[in-house]
Protein backbone atom coordinates (compact mmCIF):
# COMPACT_ATOMS: atom_id res chain seq x y z
CA UNK A 1 0.00 0.00 0.00
CA UNK A 2 1.31 3.72 -0.86
CA UNK A 3 0.55 5.60 2.31
CA UNK A 4 1.18 9.45 1.75
CA UNK A 5 1.65 11.71 4.82
CA UNK A 6 1.00 15.49 3.58
CA UNK A 7 1.15 18.56 5.76
CA UNK A 8 -2.06 20.30 4.29
CA UNK A 9 -2.67 23.95 4.19
CA UNK A 10 -5.36 26.79 3.46
CA UNK A 11 -6.78 29.17 1.43
CA UNK A 12 -4.23 31.83 0.24
CA UNK A 13 -0.83 29.58 0.73
CA UNK A 14 0.09 28.96 -3.48
CA UNK A 15 -0.36 25.35 -4.57
CA UNK A 16 2.85 24.15 -5.24
CA UNK A 17 3.48 24.44 -1.25
CA UNK A 18 0.17 23.69 -0.15
CA UNK A 19 -0.65 19.70 0.30
CA UNK A 20 -4.20 19.87 -1.23
CA UNK A 21 -6.15 20.90 -3.38
CA UNK A 22 -9.73 19.83 -4.79
CA UNK A 23 -9.92 21.01 -7.82
CA UNK A 24 -6.13 20.22 -9.49
CA UNK A 25 -5.27 17.37 -7.95
CA UNK A 26 -7.05 14.53 -5.55
CA UNK A 27 -6.84 14.80 -2.08
CA UNK A 28 -6.79 11.29 -1.81
CA UNK A 29 -7.15 8.05 -3.59
CA UNK A 30 -11.07 8.31 -4.09
CA UNK A 31 -10.54 12.15 -4.98
CA UNK A 32 -13.07 13.54 -2.51
CA UNK A 33 -12.28 17.18 -0.92
CA UNK A 34 -10.91 17.86 2.45
CA UNK A 35 -13.77 19.52 4.57
CA UNK A 36 -13.01 20.97 7.96
CA UNK A 37 -15.57 20.41 10.10
CA UNK A 38 -16.81 22.93 13.17
CA UNK A 39 -19.10 21.26 16.58
CA UNK A 40 -21.30 23.06 18.52
CA UNK A 41 -21.05 21.05 21.91
CA UNK A 42 -24.21 22.32 23.32
CA UNK A 43 -26.43 25.26 23.19
CA UNK A 44 -24.99 28.71 23.54
CA UNK A 45 -21.53 27.55 22.88
CA UNK A 46 -19.66 28.49 19.70
CA UNK A 47 -18.86 25.89 17.49
CA UNK A 48 -15.16 24.97 17.70
CA UNK A 49 -12.91 23.80 15.21
CA UNK A 50 -12.94 19.42 15.78
CA UNK A 51 -10.86 18.24 13.11
CA UNK A 52 -11.21 17.46 9.19
CA UNK A 53 -12.67 14.60 6.84
CA UNK A 54 -13.29 13.50 2.74
CA UNK A 55 -16.65 13.81 1.33
CA UNK A 56 -18.16 14.19 -2.21
CA UNK A 57 -20.60 16.84 -1.01
CA UNK A 58 -21.47 19.13 1.99
CA UNK A 59 -24.27 16.48 2.60
CA UNK A 60 -22.07 13.51 2.93
CA UNK A 61 -19.53 16.21 4.58
CA UNK A 62 -22.39 16.87 7.41
CA UNK A 63 -23.30 13.41 7.72
CA UNK A 64 -19.73 11.81 7.66
CA UNK A 65 -19.02 14.41 10.76
CA UNK A 66 -22.15 12.97 12.53
CA UNK A 67 -20.46 9.67 12.46
CA UNK A 68 -17.08 10.62 12.74
CA UNK A 69 -17.42 13.61 15.53
CA UNK A 70 -20.51 13.22 17.29
CA UNK A 71 -21.27 9.52 17.81
CA UNK A 72 -19.87 9.92 21.78
CA UNK A 73 -22.87 12.76 22.00
CA UNK A 74 -20.29 15.42 21.69
CA UNK A 75 -22.31 18.24 19.83
CA UNK A 76 -25.71 19.25 18.72
CA UNK A 77 -24.96 21.36 15.76
CA UNK A 78 -22.56 20.79 13.01
CA UNK A 79 -21.09 22.89 10.35
CA UNK A 80 -18.97 22.14 7.54
CA UNK A 81 -16.46 23.86 5.12
CA UNK A 82 -14.31 22.91 1.88
CA UNK A 83 -11.05 23.61 3.33
CA UNK A 84 -10.22 24.68 0.25
CA UNK A 85 -12.22 27.97 1.50
CA UNK A 86 -10.41 28.54 4.54
CA UNK A 87 -8.14 31.55 4.36
CA UNK A 88 -5.31 31.39 6.65
CA UNK A 89 -2.27 32.73 7.65
CA UNK A 90 1.25 31.27 6.33
CA UNK A 91 3.10 30.04 8.78
CA UNK A 92 6.01 31.27 6.95
CA UNK A 93 5.28 34.42 8.33
CA UNK A 94 4.66 33.94 11.52
CA UNK A 95 7.75 35.50 12.89
CA UNK A 96 6.50 39.20 11.41
CA UNK A 97 2.90 38.28 12.25
CA UNK A 98 2.73 37.00 15.81
CA UNK A 99 6.09 37.61 17.46
CA UNK A 100 6.12 41.56 17.79
CA UNK A 101 3.42 41.14 20.45
CA UNK A 102 5.19 39.43 22.32
CA UNK A 103 7.25 42.15 24.59
CA UNK A 104 4.36 44.48 24.73
CA UNK A 105 3.10 43.19 28.03
CA UNK A 106 1.33 46.44 28.47
CA UNK A 107 -1.35 45.70 26.43
CA UNK A 108 -2.79 43.20 29.05
CA UNK A 109 -4.60 45.01 31.59
CA UNK A 110 -2.19 43.60 34.59
CA UNK A 111 -1.25 47.85 35.29
CA UNK A 112 -4.24 48.58 37.19
CA UNK A 113 -4.45 48.64 40.84
CA UNK A 114 -8.27 47.52 41.30
CA UNK A 115 -10.13 49.03 44.22
CA UNK A 116 -10.93 46.34 47.40
CA UNK A 117 -14.68 46.44 46.26
CA UNK A 118 -14.32 45.17 42.57
CA UNK A 119 -13.88 41.31 43.64
CA UNK A 120 -14.45 39.26 40.70
CA UNK A 121 -11.91 40.46 37.89
CA UNK B 1 -47.96 -15.70 24.80
CA UNK B 2 -45.63 -17.56 22.07
CA UNK B 3 -47.10 -15.05 19.53
CA UNK B 4 -45.52 -12.11 21.22
CA UNK B 5 -42.71 -14.30 21.44
CA UNK B 6 -42.01 -15.57 18.25
CA UNK B 7 -42.74 -11.90 16.67
CA UNK B 8 -40.03 -10.55 19.08
CA UNK B 9 -37.08 -13.48 17.91
CA UNK B 10 -38.26 -11.89 14.61
CA UNK B 11 -37.62 -8.51 15.38
CA UNK B 12 -34.41 -9.72 17.14
CA UNK B 13 -33.01 -12.05 14.93
CA UNK B 14 -33.77 -9.63 11.72
CA UNK B 15 -31.46 -6.69 13.66
CA UNK B 16 -29.03 -9.34 14.40
CA UNK B 17 -28.55 -11.15 11.22
CA UNK B 18 -28.26 -8.01 9.29
CA UNK B 19 -26.16 -5.75 11.96
CA UNK B 20 -23.99 -9.47 11.90
CA UNK B 21 -23.43 -9.07 7.74
CA UNK B 22 -22.63 -5.07 8.00
CA UNK B 23 -20.17 -5.53 10.67
CA UNK B 24 -17.87 -7.37 8.15
CA UNK B 25 -17.44 -3.96 6.74
CA UNK B 26 -15.71 -2.91 9.44
CA UNK B 27 -11.97 -1.91 8.63
CA UNK B 28 -12.80 -2.63 4.86
CA UNK B 29 -15.09 -0.09 4.17
CA UNK B 30 -14.62 2.13 1.34
CA UNK B 31 -12.91 5.25 2.95
CA UNK B 32 -12.51 5.59 6.51
CA UNK B 33 -15.37 7.79 6.97
CA UNK B 34 -18.00 5.67 5.33
CA UNK B 35 -16.47 2.56 7.05
CA UNK B 36 -17.65 4.67 10.62
CA UNK B 37 -20.75 5.43 9.10
CA UNK B 38 -22.13 1.39 8.21
CA UNK B 39 -20.10 0.30 11.54
CA UNK B 40 -22.76 2.84 13.55
CA UNK B 41 -25.43 1.40 11.65
CA UNK B 42 -24.47 -1.90 12.52
CA UNK B 43 -23.96 -1.00 16.18
CA UNK B 44 -27.44 0.29 15.79
CA UNK B 45 -28.99 -2.60 14.61
CA UNK B 46 -27.13 -4.83 17.33
CA UNK B 47 -28.82 -2.46 19.68
CA UNK B 48 -32.30 -2.89 18.80
CA UNK B 49 -31.12 -6.55 18.30
CA UNK B 50 -30.56 -6.96 22.54
CA UNK B 51 -33.68 -4.91 23.36
CA UNK B 52 -35.54 -7.28 21.10
CA UNK B 53 -33.59 -10.42 22.91
CA UNK B 54 -34.31 -8.89 26.45
CA UNK B 55 -37.69 -8.36 26.08
CA UNK B 56 -37.97 -12.14 24.10
CA UNK B 57 -35.67 -13.76 27.39
CA UNK B 58 -38.09 -12.03 30.10
CA UNK B 59 -41.06 -14.03 28.37
CA UNK B 60 -39.91 -17.15 27.46
CA UNK B 61 -38.05 -17.41 31.44
CA UNK B 62 -41.28 -16.23 32.71
CA UNK B 63 -43.51 -18.46 30.25
CA UNK B 64 -41.16 -22.28 30.31
CA UNK B 65 -39.99 -21.19 34.20
CA UNK B 66 -36.31 -21.13 32.85
CA UNK B 67 -33.26 -18.51 33.11
CA UNK B 68 -32.97 -17.52 29.36
CA UNK B 69 -30.70 -14.74 28.67
CA UNK B 70 -30.37 -12.42 25.42
CA UNK B 71 -26.82 -14.47 25.14
CA UNK B 72 -28.94 -18.12 24.88
CA UNK B 73 -30.88 -16.36 22.35
CA UNK B 74 -28.23 -15.14 19.96
CA UNK B 75 -25.75 -17.86 20.56
CA UNK B 76 -27.80 -21.18 20.59
CA UNK B 77 -30.37 -21.31 18.56
CA UNK B 78 -29.84 -22.83 15.10
CA UNK B 79 -30.91 -21.88 11.63
CA UNK B 80 -34.09 -23.43 11.42
CA UNK B 81 -34.93 -21.33 14.59
CA UNK B 82 -33.56 -18.13 13.51
CA UNK B 83 -36.87 -16.20 11.63
CA UNK B 84 -34.79 -13.30 10.05
CA UNK B 85 -35.53 -12.15 6.59
CA UNK B 86 -33.31 -13.96 3.93
CA UNK B 87 -31.75 -10.47 2.26
CA UNK B 88 -30.04 -9.94 5.64
CA UNK B 89 -28.16 -13.33 5.72
CA UNK B 90 -27.27 -13.01 1.52
CA UNK B 91 -23.12 -12.11 1.54
CA UNK B 92 -22.64 -8.43 1.17
CA UNK B 93 -21.44 -7.79 -2.43
CA UNK B 94 -19.74 -5.02 -3.52
CA UNK B 95 -20.52 -1.54 -1.55
CA UNK B 96 -23.58 -0.68 -3.76
CA UNK B 97 -25.53 -4.27 -2.54
CA UNK B 98 -24.90 -3.27 0.80
CA UNK B 99 -26.39 0.50 0.69
CA UNK B 100 -29.40 -1.02 -1.56
CA UNK B 101 -30.40 -3.54 1.08
CA UNK B 102 -29.89 -1.24 3.97
CA UNK B 103 -31.78 1.09 2.07
CA UNK B 104 -34.67 -1.66 1.23
CA UNK B 105 -34.95 -2.85 4.45
CA UNK B 106 -34.34 0.39 6.67
CA UNK B 107 -37.50 2.10 4.61
CA UNK B 108 -39.32 -1.28 5.47
CA UNK B 109 -38.19 -0.95 9.17
CA UNK B 110 -39.28 2.11 9.30
CA UNK B 111 -43.06 1.48 8.44
CA UNK B 112 -43.06 -1.48 10.89
CA UNK B 113 -42.16 0.23 13.48
CA UNK B 114 -44.71 2.94 13.43
CA UNK B 115 -46.96 0.51 13.73
CA UNK B 116 -45.42 -1.52 15.75
CA UNK B 117 -45.09 1.73 18.11
CA UNK B 118 -48.79 1.96 18.80
CA UNK B 119 -49.09 -1.68 19.72
CA UNK B 120 -50.89 -2.84 23.07
CA UNK B 121 -47.73 -4.63 24.05
CA UNK B 122 -45.84 -1.72 25.82
CA UNK B 123 -42.52 -2.65 25.82
CA UNK B 124 -42.54 -3.73 21.76
CA UNK B 125 -43.96 -0.11 21.19
CA UNK B 126 -41.46 1.25 23.52
CA UNK B 127 -38.31 -0.09 21.71
CA UNK B 128 -39.80 0.68 17.96
CA UNK B 129 -39.86 4.36 19.60
CA UNK B 130 -36.47 4.24 20.22
CA UNK B 131 -35.42 2.96 17.10
CA UNK B 132 -37.33 5.07 15.13
CA UNK B 133 -34.47 7.85 15.48
CA UNK B 134 -31.74 5.45 14.59
CA UNK B 135 -33.20 4.33 11.14
CA UNK B 136 -34.74 7.26 10.44
CA UNK B 137 -30.87 8.01 9.80
CA UNK B 138 -30.40 4.90 7.95
CA UNK B 139 -32.72 5.86 5.54
CA UNK B 140 -31.08 9.18 5.11
CA UNK B 141 -28.06 7.90 4.65
CA UNK B 142 -28.55 4.54 2.23
CA UNK B 143 -30.82 6.62 0.03
CA UNK B 144 -28.39 9.12 -0.61
CA UNK B 145 -25.81 6.65 -1.06
CA UNK B 146 -28.45 4.74 -3.82
CA UNK B 147 -28.27 8.03 -5.21
CA UNK B 148 -25.11 8.82 -5.80
CA UNK B 149 -24.54 5.74 -7.10
CA UNK B 150 -27.58 5.54 -9.57
CA UNK B 151 -26.97 9.14 -10.96
CA UNK B 152 -23.02 8.93 -11.06
CA UNK B 153 -20.91 7.40 -13.32
CA UNK B 154 -21.29 3.94 -15.30
CA UNK B 155 -19.40 1.91 -13.26
CA UNK B 156 -21.47 3.00 -10.54
CA UNK B 157 -24.92 2.96 -12.62
CA UNK B 158 -24.44 -0.84 -13.40
CA UNK B 159 -23.06 -1.95 -9.64
CA UNK B 160 -26.04 -0.46 -8.38
CA UNK B 161 -28.31 -1.83 -11.25
CA UNK B 162 -27.08 -5.63 -10.48
CA UNK B 163 -27.84 -4.72 -6.64
CA UNK B 164 -31.40 -4.08 -7.61
CA UNK B 165 -31.48 -7.15 -9.69
CA UNK B 166 -30.30 -9.56 -6.79
CA UNK B 167 -31.84 -8.10 -4.18
CA UNK B 168 -35.30 -7.36 -5.78
CA UNK B 169 -36.40 -11.19 -5.22
CA UNK B 170 -36.03 -10.97 -1.51
CA UNK B 171 -38.12 -7.87 -1.26
CA UNK B 172 -41.31 -10.11 -1.04
CA UNK B 173 -41.09 -11.46 2.41
CA UNK B 174 -41.25 -8.03 4.25
CA UNK B 175 -44.79 -8.27 2.73
CA UNK B 176 -45.97 -12.32 3.49
CA UNK B 177 -47.37 -12.62 6.72
CA UNK B 178 -45.93 -15.07 9.03
CA UNK B 179 -48.81 -16.79 11.17
CA UNK B 180 -47.09 -15.03 14.44
CA UNK B 181 -46.95 -11.47 13.31
CA UNK B 182 -48.76 -8.76 15.19
CA UNK B 183 -48.73 -6.07 12.38
CA UNK B 184 -50.36 -7.03 8.81
CA UNK B 185 -47.58 -6.54 6.66
CA UNK B 186 -49.12 -6.51 3.45
CA UNK B 187 -50.84 -2.79 4.39
CA UNK B 188 -47.31 -1.71 4.25
CA UNK B 189 -46.71 -2.52 0.50
CA UNK B 190 -47.71 0.11 -1.05
CA UNK B 191 -46.12 2.43 1.48
CA UNK B 192 -42.98 1.16 1.16
CA UNK B 193 -43.06 0.92 -2.86
CA UNK B 194 -44.05 4.60 -3.21
CA UNK B 195 -40.79 5.36 -0.92
CA UNK B 196 -38.88 3.30 -3.31
CA UNK B 197 -39.87 4.77 -6.45
CA UNK B 198 -39.15 8.26 -5.27
CA UNK B 199 -35.68 7.29 -4.71
CA UNK B 200 -35.22 5.13 -7.46
CA UNK B 201 -36.55 7.74 -9.74
CA UNK B 202 -34.14 10.65 -8.26
CA UNK B 203 -31.36 7.72 -8.92
CA UNK B 204 -32.21 7.09 -12.36
CA UNK B 205 -33.02 3.41 -11.78
CA UNK B 206 -36.42 1.38 -12.36
CA UNK B 207 -38.26 -0.97 -10.30
CA UNK B 208 -38.21 -4.42 -11.37
CA UNK B 209 -41.43 -5.89 -12.71
CA UNK B 210 -43.19 -9.66 -12.06
CA UNK B 211 -40.07 -11.10 -10.36
CA UNK B 212 -40.47 -14.40 -8.96
CA UNK B 213 -39.91 -13.72 -4.99
CA UNK B 214 -38.31 -16.21 -2.32
CA UNK B 215 -39.35 -16.58 0.52
CA UNK B 216 -39.30 -18.65 4.13
CA UNK B 217 -37.06 -17.17 6.55
CA UNK B 218 -39.55 -15.84 8.92
CA UNK B 219 -40.41 -19.64 9.27
CA UNK B 220 -37.04 -21.02 9.88
CA UNK B 221 -36.17 -21.68 6.18
CA UNK B 222 -33.46 -20.38 5.23
CA UNK B 223 -30.95 -19.56 2.49
CA UNK B 224 -27.72 -21.58 2.82
CA UNK B 225 -25.54 -18.53 3.73
CA UNK B 226 -27.35 -18.12 7.45
CA UNK B 227 -25.24 -21.41 8.48
CA UNK B 228 -22.16 -19.73 7.45
CA UNK B 229 -22.94 -16.41 9.12
CA UNK B 230 -24.18 -18.21 12.65
CA UNK B 231 -21.12 -21.00 12.50
CA UNK B 232 -19.24 -17.13 12.83
CA UNK B 233 -21.21 -15.72 15.24
CA UNK B 234 -21.82 -18.37 17.76
CA UNK B 235 -18.34 -20.12 17.38
CA UNK B 236 -17.22 -18.76 20.85
CA UNK B 237 -20.35 -19.57 22.62
CA UNK B 238 -20.69 -23.46 20.85
CA UNK B 239 -16.94 -24.09 21.43
CA UNK B 240 -16.65 -22.66 25.00
CA UNK B 241 -19.97 -22.69 26.25
CA UNK B 242 -20.52 -20.17 28.79
CA UNK B 243 -17.22 -18.53 28.03
CA UNK B 244 -17.19 -14.85 29.32
CA UNK B 245 -14.96 -11.87 29.45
Amino acid sequence: MNIQIRKFYYGDIPEETGGNSSSSNASNETGWPLWEVFIRSKQGLDHKHAGSLHAADAQMAIENARDVYTRRQEGVSIWVVESKHIHATNPDEAEMFYEPASDKVYRHPTFYDLPDEVKHM
Amino acid sequence: MSQTINQTLQLADTCLILGQRNSEWCAHGPILEQDIAITNITLDLIGQARNFYQYAATLISKNENKNITEDTLAYLRTEREFKNFLICELPNGDWANTVLRQFFFSCFQLLLFEELEKNSDTQLAAIATKSLKEIKYHIKWSSEWVIRLGDGTEESNNRINNAVQQLWPYTGEFFMPADYEIISVSSLKEKWLQSIKDVFDEATLTIPQNIFMQSGGKDGVHTEHLGYVLSELQYLQRVYPGAEW
